[in-house]
């Protein structure tokens, strides 16, 4: 009796899977393509962890938060480094240096309806840097701190709001600053209504929006997807879509299946082999643009071998820059080997090194280590980094170098970095902010460096004692005039990529694959620039 | 004087004594076995927690942090105070289910386990459901013909589900079902468009719509389901009818089945009745555990299907020291295997034949 009740149970599972099947079979055949008015992406968006912009400081939250927000000033995506009106229609500076002068344009609402004021930009700008997290310090570098931002960030007329820096800085620092995320104009009628306790609103505002850019948030779900929906009374050119749904689909080929089969219109992390097996395919096309992440090697100076100048420079000619780009990295990275990306205010573009096996012998043998040295790297376990890794280790081993290859997760590495127990480390670097001084003081800028400095900056976790080409960083922080403040920044470039304990060697390519009766994302170094409002389906 | 009916009663009530000292001796070892496994996995967890070479501050806050914000999230987080305090606070949080919140999600650990458990156990279900199903009947007569082709068919069946791994078949199952075939649906439980149709109520989407009268919705659930339950069927399938094959074996082997062939009874009674009855207690404990295996979350399925499990969940968080997160779920799960062992010794008793 017993037995004979597994018996039926097997057969109702069976008979179960069968119908399924089937089932399926007439299901399935009749959705093909993504609605007409919907645009569905396929991305990893698991680093996502808020949506406030006074908090997001994650790669994909910062995509998001360009869509839902408007800043007073934006980046011009034509013209790198120049700044273009979005809420303000004016914007100035006094002779002092010191006080900044925005004018909204008039009319604007948020996608509440509310009203546009200066009060709300005074609010979201007060309330990044009282919230104090992550971003904070990029309104900090102003001089703005917990108790001073009410006073010097002020409204002062419905459409004027006025901000008194510190020190007198240059406005083009200030002006770049206010164009990242963190600068993002809030609701604060709206947000107010939210707030609770002393969060003011943080709490809400990480999974709603309150701004009165093209898109309103519907959802924002970790780990699965978030809704984009079109703000009808947005007071720019309105998305023709109504819905944008970005779903997490961790695995690139799953990534890949999806598109195939029509069920999404973008995947945004394929890798380079599945990128190439799509190129020929019909209804798919690629499109990319360069984005704000510099590859470089990070060699410490504290170990005795890689602290030599000459050992430097001769792993800057030891690399494979063409053949490694050619063969591992693109279309995912272009050869770059200064520390600003294209596309930022005084980016140099030149490439002084290729593989020169010559030159390096000569250089190993000046640092009298000519039988080279044994060093160990720390690299994420994955591809193209490992990939890239066990390049650089081929080439390296020309010289005698006998290059570990280390492989770790990436926060282990860098627990590791900020602790300056590296030899050598494969990593990448993103802007903070898309101003060239968020760079600059990653790369070339050491105020401190004793074991316990505040400030770890890149050069600090290399141990790269600089004092020089800090105080021309910071010179150059406060350049007023922009145009020469960009030749201050090529002049840094050209002397950190001459000798640095930095290998630059790649900048990021964003590839987004999609399906060919789309178009129009818009991809910007800057993350919080991609743009889904000009996409649009034939 | 004592009577023999007093003393038939003290002989009673001595004997119910010891049987109620024996049902409490054995419940306090149940329960005692249950405490110190849940301390040890508390112990395990945040020994793990510690030894990792990630630093949880800066997994917290990133790595953008100045040296006095980082000193005060230090503090703030209680990482100063010496690793024993730590150890108490920890425990004793973890026994007030207060386990913060998680540093991936921004939402309280809780929140995300009510949310990502459903979707294991949703999976698992499905796909024990589907292992018992074929691999307890099929394990049965794979015995009953014992070295024959369908002993052999069913073996190597359950060989591949067991050493093929998981993520390939999940790729290769998704090209030819769902891209080729188009007999299935794509990753995720449920198409895009149907998502947010369904209120949560128990997170079990085929429950919840149902309940709720959309049907699509189940359909559509289903749909999505049937694949990565299948996979995840087949490996269970492969432990269960194995384990199934060889205690029947084993009870072949025995001389009671002996005796009732010789008493004449045909061989499907000898199997059915018999054999198969004398392995339901062991074959109990098999399944749970197989159950118990699969709502740890089987992160490569969870992955390559984009399941919001709670596998998926636990490893990106031990990948990002989001030791909140880890503990949280692993408590659960731990709970979750503690709960099914439990009941699995519980129901024994009561299939054992000769208890009765």
């Amino acid at each position: 009796m017993r037995l004979g009740g597994f018996w039926s149970i097997g057969a109702v599972v069976s008979s179960l899977a069968a119908g399924a099947a089937g089932l399926g079979f007439t299901a399935s055949a009749a959705a093909a393509a993504t609605p007409h008015d919907t645009v569905v992406m396929a991305k990893q968006i698991d680093d996502i962890i808020s949506l406030d912009p006074a908090e997001s400081f994650e790669v994909s939250g910062q995509e998001v938060i360009g869509n839902l927000y408007d800043r007073l000033l934006a980046h011009d995506p034509g013209d790198a480094g120049q700044v273009k009106g979005e809420l303000a229609q004016s914007w100035s500076v006094d002779d002092d240096g010191l006080t900044y002068r925005f004018r909204l344009k008039p009319g604007l609402h948020f996608a509440s309806g509310n009203p546009v004021t200066a009060e709300d930009a005074a609010f979201s700008l007060q309330r990044a840097v009282l919230l104090d997290r992550s971003p904070a310090f990029i309104l900090g570098q102003f001089g703005l701190t917990k108790d001073n931002v009410r006073e010097r960030v002020q409204a002062v007329a419905a459409d004027t709001l006025v901000l008194r820096t510190e020190h007198p800085l240059s406005p083009s620092l200030v002006y770049l600053c206010l164009t990242a995320a963190v600068g993002s104009i809030v609701d604060a009628t709206l947000v107010r209504g939210h707030a609770r306790d002393d969060d003011l609103g943080n709490d809400w505002l990480k999974r709603n929006s309150a701004g009165s850019g093209p898109f309103t948030l519907r959802l924002w779900r970790a780990n699965e997807r978030y809704t984009l929906e079109a703000n009808d009374g947005y007071w720019g050119d309105k998305p023709s879509m109504r819905r944008i749904i970005v779903r997490h689909i961790p695995e690139p080929a799953m990534q890949r299946l999806l598109l195939e089969k029509g069920d999404i219109d973008y995947a945004r992390n394929l890798t380079r082999d599945q990128v190439a097996a799509l190129a020929d395919q019909p209804g798919i096309v690629a499109q990319s643009g360069p984005k704000g992440g510099i590859l470089y090697l990070a060699l410490n100076t504290e170990n005795r071998a890689l602290g030599k100048p000459q050992v430097q420079q001769a792993l800057k000619y030891l690399v494979d820059y063409d053949g490694i780009a050619a063969h591992i990295a693109a279309p995912n990275f272009k050869v770059h080997q200064s520390f600003l990306p294209e596309g930022f205010l005084g980016a140099v573009t030149a490439q002084p090194f290729a593989f020169d096996l010559q030159k390096a012998r000569v250089l190993m043998a000046a640092a009298k280590l000519a039988k080279g040295f044994t060093v160990t790297l720390d690299v994420q376990g994955s591809s193209p980094w490992i990939d890239i890794a066990q390049a650089l280790q081929a080439k390296f081993a020309l010289v005698g170098i006998d290059m570990r290859i280390a492989p770790a997760d990436l926060k282990q590495i860098l627990t590791k970095y900020r602790a300056r127990r590296h030899e050598m480390a494969l990593l990448t670097w993103e802007p903070d902010y898309p101003d060239p001084n968020t760079n600059a003081q990653a790369f070339a800028s050491n105020p401190d460096n004793s074991p316990d400095a505040a400030m770890k900056t890149l050069a600090w976790r290399n141990g790269w004692d600089i004092p020089e080409l800090s105080r021309r960083t910071e010179e150059a922080a406060l350049e007023r005039d922009a145009s020469a403040r960009a030749e201050l920044y090529r002049g840094l470039q050209a002397e950190v990529q001459e000798s640095s304990p930095y290998v630059v060697m790649f900048q990021q390519v964003e590839v987004a694959v999609h399906r060919s009766n789309v178009d129009g994302l818009f991809i910007a170094p800057a993350g919080d620039v991609d743009l889904y409002a000009k996409i649009v389906k034939h | 004087m004592v009577s023999a009916r007093d003393l038939r009663r003290s002989a009673a009530d001595a004997d119910g004594g010891l049987r109620r000292a024996q049902r409490l001796k054995r419940s306090g070892r149940i329960a005692g076995g249950v405490v110190l496994t849940l301390l040890g996995l508390l112990l395990v967890t945040f020994v793990i927690g510690r030894v990792l070479p990630t630093d949880p501050i800066l997994a917290a806050l990133g790595d953008r942090l100045s040296g006095a914000a980082y000193a005060h999230a230090r503090s703030a987080l209680g990482f100063d105070k010496p690793l024993y305090q730590q150890f108490f606070i920890y425990v004793f949080r973890a026994l007030h289910g207060e386990f913060g919140n998680s540093v991936l999600t921004s939402n309280p650990v809780i929140e995300d386990i009510a949310h990502f458990f459903p979707a294991t156990v949703e999976l698992a279900t499905a796909a024990t459901v589907i292992g018992v199903g074929l691999g307890v009947p099929l394990g049965v007569y794979a015995a009953a013909r014992r070295d024959g082709w369908a002993d052999r068919g069913i073996r190597l069946v359950g060989l591949l589900g067991y050493s093929i791994p998981i993520f390939w078949l999940g790729l290769v199952g998704l090209l030819v079902f769902y891209v080729k075939l188009d007999l299935v649906a794509g990753p995720g439980r449920i198409d895009i468009g149907n998502e947010d149709i369904v209120t949560p109520i128990t997170g079990l989407l085929l429950v919840d719509s149902l309940v709720e009268g959309q049907w699509w919705i189940f359909f559509d659930a289903v749909r999505h389901l049937i694949l990565p339950a299948s996979l995840l069927g087949w490996y269970s399938f492969a432990y269960v009818s194995r384990m199934t094959r060889s205690l029947m074996i084993e009870q072949f082997g025995q001389e009671y089945i002996v005796t009732a062939r010789i008493k004449g009874l045909t061989e499907a009674a000898i199997v059915r009745r018999h054999a198969f009855a004398n392995i339901l207690p062991p074959l109990v404990t098999v399944v749970a555990l197989s159950y118990a295996g699969l709502l740890e979350g089987s992160v490569l399925t969870e992955t390559v299907f984009a399941w919001p499990g709670i596998g998926a969940y636990i490893t990106n968080s031990l990948l990002n020291a989001d030791m909140n997160a880890v503990l949280g779920a692993t408590i659960v799960v731990g709970i979750v295997f503690i709960v099914l062992n439990l009941a699995a010794e519980l129901i024994q008793p009561r299939l054992d034949p000769r208890a009765r």
